[in-house]
């Protein structure tokens, strides 16, 4: 059953571009307006109308007036409120959308900004298989976030979520399609385990301590600090003591991730290893660099840097 | 093994909020309100009980209450309805079922959906409350029932602004009157049915009224119900207050306790008017099958013929409001010859009354059979006897005249009437008593007549040589203000507090807006839809018309909501628009603004292709930047300034 409703929108979207006008993707601020608001009764609409029909009946044999009144005025309001129905979502738009960082596989966070001239009740998003509801008190802005399910690393369309309101009496169901043209960047995923990078010669000369000769800054005087420390001609201008501050010694070594070091390797699973590689380095809080075949970057650290050479893996052909 | 007792039971999907729950215990609550005047009181306290426990247990915690509590409950309401009624078919044991089913309904209400049946049910049953009494109070109780009603279909809607529980109410109201028009449309349009589809619901209330049988002292109930019997609208001015006297039954048959109209044929009396009044009568519904008619009627009104004595019955009992037109006639002679209805109209029982039979034979020998003269001695007796008016007169025996007349001596008009007609029987004189209304209300604001069903009355016709049937009224010779001033007045102190004077006296200036609502809302029948809808070139009032109308109408209705729901009402930025317009005025000059170029690029482009615009441009850009960024809201004077510029820019074609 489920299938062949599942056909039959399938050939709706296909033969009625009415339904579908909207399908193919479409810049933000993506704003609803008469052309594309649907309407439909709801189940509880449909039952309403059977109960009103056997009201009027009810009504008009027993020559009751009161109660054909009273069923005229139910219908009339059940009328109106599809007009509020309709009012629900015209004139609401989609402002922005925001997305957050993920790796292939996981959900990735997508914020959803709406946003309207004036208060909106009772508004549900659906977008793969989420829902979620909303209201604006006054005019202004809604924000919503979902979890987009990825699969594979590059940029991924975002998928057409539907927008629909049954406010105020659930009698009329009010929807539409909202499909915005933007993609969203889904980072490779790293490797499950592999070996750590092969570290350069250089890197050995460095690996020591190095409290040198490096002067890094005057600080005030601490109990314990080695009196061999102490700044004595620059004390001697000031209050207290001074104690000359020495550069910490190193405590990770810098990583150059090269891609051409992977020849062996396939191209996705480089990436698999290199993505390894820089979340390793991220989590040491390592200064690492990674050198692409398109694109070089120059040793840093910070998730900054962290993002940055993982949209450029994301984006490797 | 637990068998610890389970009060609840678990229910999957997510709950209704308290304050979902509370509207439509709400609704619930107004159901059962509109409903308590005609349910059973046991009936009404034990659902409203049930109705407090459940709001009091869902409180503690939510849970549906458990099958072992609920089916044993709703098979004791179906027990208590079919002890009560005996059966659970017709209105009042179905509308019991109807509201106990609602209220038990509320007992596994957990999840939206059961709230939305409940509360769909809930307004049939607001709508089955009318069949029983479809005034305007109970009409606006039931209007009032829809408020909580459209609350708890908006609170079932997710993710909403949450105001308190008054102010939840409110927005129905808004809605209710934004479709008012609608409604009204709809209600003035909709075919109405020739025919019913199935039979009309069988009157099973005993409504207090007029019957077709008189004993003297049942009428008590009658007259102190002030519940309106008809209104009487005159085409002419009203006729006096001593004139106004409706006949509804006449009758005959006297068998010593009751009088019953039992006409010996069926052949009316011809009668000789002197005058006419026409008049219009909406008889409210009271089960009878009789139109009672000022004096005497002169014509007939469609649906019921003339009986004797001058009756208009009806083949069918009067079961809904009936508004007919009438003539007749305050000064008359009726039936100058009498055939063979002179035997009924002596008729007495046998061996009973001896007494009051001795007097009036003695009134015939003594005054030789002259009836004015025999009627002046029973009037004179009436007058002098020491006679009074009471509504609490001391019951009364076998011989129920002796006792009247010669021991107890007070009574009201049915016991006048029926003494009066016994005595003229036993001196020889045919007569027959009559009963129906008298007086009434005159509300000079809407220029009709209340006759209420306190106005009830009874007194007597005799049949006098050359006179015909002559009305005899005995109560008046007892209390005069009876006729003159209407039975409140006659009632002395008997009267119970509603019918205190001033109260009396607002509620008969109140009841012309009952008389609008049954003339406008309840009366509007078939015939009354072709009146109102003439005047707009509507000649054939035909099903098929009314519903090509119907659907023509909530077209044009649908259509002025829907312009008024695509309406968009955007305020309009002046600094934008008047950017706007220079964007326009360049436009035409060669120089159109791009796609997602901001206004300052735009506007140094447009200085580079216009030369001679160069200053007048950079000025207008500053101006607009300022404007837009520099506060929060522009300053009036240099918005104006930065308008008057726009307009006045005029831009030389660019030179390509």
């Amino acid at each position: 059953m489920r299938a062949w409703l599942a056909r039959l929108q399938q050939w709706a979207e296909r033969r009625l571009p009415a339904l579908t006008r909207y399908r193919r993707a479409e810049s933000l601020p993506i704003e609803l307006h008469r052309r594309r608001i649907y309407i439909v009764p709801t189940g509880f609409g449909l039952g309403f109308g059977v109960l009103l029909l056997v009201m009027l009946v009810g009504a008009l044999n027993y020559t009751n007036n009161a109660a054909l009144l009273l069923t005229c005025l139910l219908g009339a309001s059940s009328m109106t409120s599809m007009l509020l129905t309709f009012r629900a979502l015209d004139g609401l738009s989609l402002a922005s959308v925001r997305a957050g960082q993920a790796v292939a596989g996981q959900p990735l966070d997508l914020h959803l900004v709406f946003a309207a001239t004036r208060a909106r009740e009772s508004i549900r998003v659906e977008l793969t298989g989420q829902l979620q509801a909303f209201h604006l008190t006054t005019a202004g802005e809604a924000e919503l976030v979902f979890q987009l399910p990825t699969s594979r690393r590059g940029w991924q369309p975002l998928p057409r979520m539907r927008v629909w309101s049954t406010w105020p009496l659930g009698m009329f169901r009010a929807w539409s399609w909202l499909h915005p043209e933007q993609s969203v960047l889904v980072w490779p995923q790293p490797e499950a385990k592999g070996p750590p990078p092969r570290l350069p010669e250089s890197d050995a000369a460095e690996r020591q301590l190095h409290h040198g000769e490096d002067l890094a800054a005057l600080r005030n005087y601490r109990t314990g600090d080695p009196p061999r420390h102490v700044a004595w001609k620059a004390s001697a201008r000031h209050e207290g003591l001074l104690v000359k501050d020495f550069e910490q010694p190193r405590a990770h070594e810098e990583w150059r991730l090269d891609w051409r070091e992977l020849g062996a390797l396939d191209n996705e699973a480089r990436i698999a290893r290199l993505a390894r590689w820089v979340g390793e380095a991220h989590a040491q809080r390592r200064r690492y660099g990674l050198w692409l075949p398109t694109l070089e970057i120059a040793a840093d650290s910070g998730s900054d840097h962290y993002a940055r050479c993982m949209s450029a893996l994301a984006l490797l052909p | 093994m637990n068998w610890r007792i389970h009060w609840r039971r678990r229910v999957e999907g997510p709950l209704l909020s308290p304050r979902s729950f509370d509207l439509t215990v709400l609704t619930m609550l107004m159901v059962l309100a509109v409903h308590a005047p005609h349910l059973p009181v046991w009936l009404s306290l034990g659902l409203g009980s049930v109705l407090a426990l459940r709001w009091w247990q869902r409180r503690r915690a939510p849970g549906k209450t458990p099958a072992w509590l609920k089916l044993p409950l709703i098979a004791l309401l179906a027990l208590a309805i079919v002890t009560t009624y005996g059966t659970v078919f017709g209105r009042a044991p179905g509308a019991s079922l109807a509201v106990g089913l609602l209220v038990l309904k509320l007992l596994e209400t957990e999840t939206a959906r059961d709230a939305r049946v409940g509360i769909a049910f809930a307004c049939f049953a607001l709508m089955a409350a009318l069949l029983f009494d479809q005034g305007l109070v109970a009409t606006l109780g039931v209007a009032l029932g829809l408020l909580p009603v459209l609350a708890a279909l908006r609170s079932l809607e997710p993710a909403q602004t949450l105001v308190s529980l008054p102010r939840q109410l409110l927005p129905g109201l808004t809605l209710l009157a934004v479709s008012l028009p609608l409604t009204l449309f709809a209600f003035a349009v909709v075919p109405r049915l020739s025919t019913p589809l199935w039979g009309a619901p069988q009157d099973d209330q005993a409504r207090t009224g007029l019957s077709s049988e008189m004993s003297p002292g049942d009428m008590t109930q009658l007259l102190v119900d002030d519940s309106p019997a008809m209104r009487v609208s005159f085409d002419t001015a009203p006729p006096p207050r001593g004139d106004l006297y409706f006949r509804a039954f006449v009758m005959w048959n006297y068998d010593g306790t009751s009088w019953r109209a039992s006409p010996p044929y069926a052949k009316p009396e011809p009668v000789d008017a002197t005058d006419r009044v026409s008049y219009a009568v909406t008889l409210l519904p009271n089960g009878q099958r009789v139109l009672p008619a000022l004096g005497v009627p002169l014509g007939v009104p469609d649906g019921a013929v003339l009986r004797a004595g001058r009756v208009l019955a009806r083949d069918k009992p009067v079961d809904d409001l009936l508004r007919y037109r009438l003539t007749s006639a305050l000064h008359y002679r009726l039936g100058a010859a009498i055939g063979p209805e002179r035997a009924p109209a002596l008729e007495l029982p046998s061996g009973l009354n001896p007494r009051t039979l001795a007097l009036g034979r003695e009134w015939r020998e003594r005054l030789h059979g002259d009836t004015a003269a025999i009627v002046g001695a029973a009037l004179a007796l009436f007058h002098d006897g020491g006679f009074s008016y009471t509504l609490t007169p001391a019951p009364l025996g076998r011989d129920a005249m002796d006792d009247f007349l010669f021991s107890t001596r007070e009574g009201f008009c049915e016991h006048y009437a029926s003494a009066f007609t016994v005595l003229m029987r036993a001196a020889g004189v045919p007569a027959r008593v009559v009963t129906g209304y008298q007086g009434g209300f005159w509300n000079r604001l809407g220029n009709y007549l209340l006759v209420r069903q306190s106005d009830a009355h009874a007194w007597s016709e005799v049949w006098m040589e050359g006179r015909g049937w002559v009305r005899v009224d005995p109560t008046a010779a007892v209390r005069p203000e009876r006729v003159s001033l209407g039975a409140a007045a006659a009632g002395g102190g008997v009267r119970p507090w509603y019918q205190d004077a001033w109260l009396q006296n607002l509620r008969n200036r109140w009841d012309i807006v009952n008389r609008w609502w049954d003339k406008g809302v309840i009366g509007f029948d078939a015939l009354r839809q072709r009146g109102l809808l003439t005047p707009f070139g509507v000649e054939q009032t035909d099903n098929q018309t009314l519903a090509w109308l119907l659907v023509a109408g909530s077209l044009l209705f649908g259509g002025a909501g829907l312009a008024w729901a695509m309406a968009r009402r955007q305020r309009i930025d002046p600094a934008l628009s008047a950017l706007r317009r220079l964007e326009r005025k360049l436009a035409r000059a060669g120089v159109a603004r791009r796609r997602g170029e901001g206004p300052q690029h735009y506007l140094r482009r447009a200085a580079r292709a216009l030369p001679g615009h160069r200053e007048a441009l950079r000025v207008l850009m500053e101006q607009y930047l300022q404007l837009r960024y520099a506060g929060d809201e522009p300053a009036d004077e240099s918005l104006r300034d930065f308008r008057r510029k726009v307009r006045d820019f005029r831009a030389a074609r660019v030179v390509q």
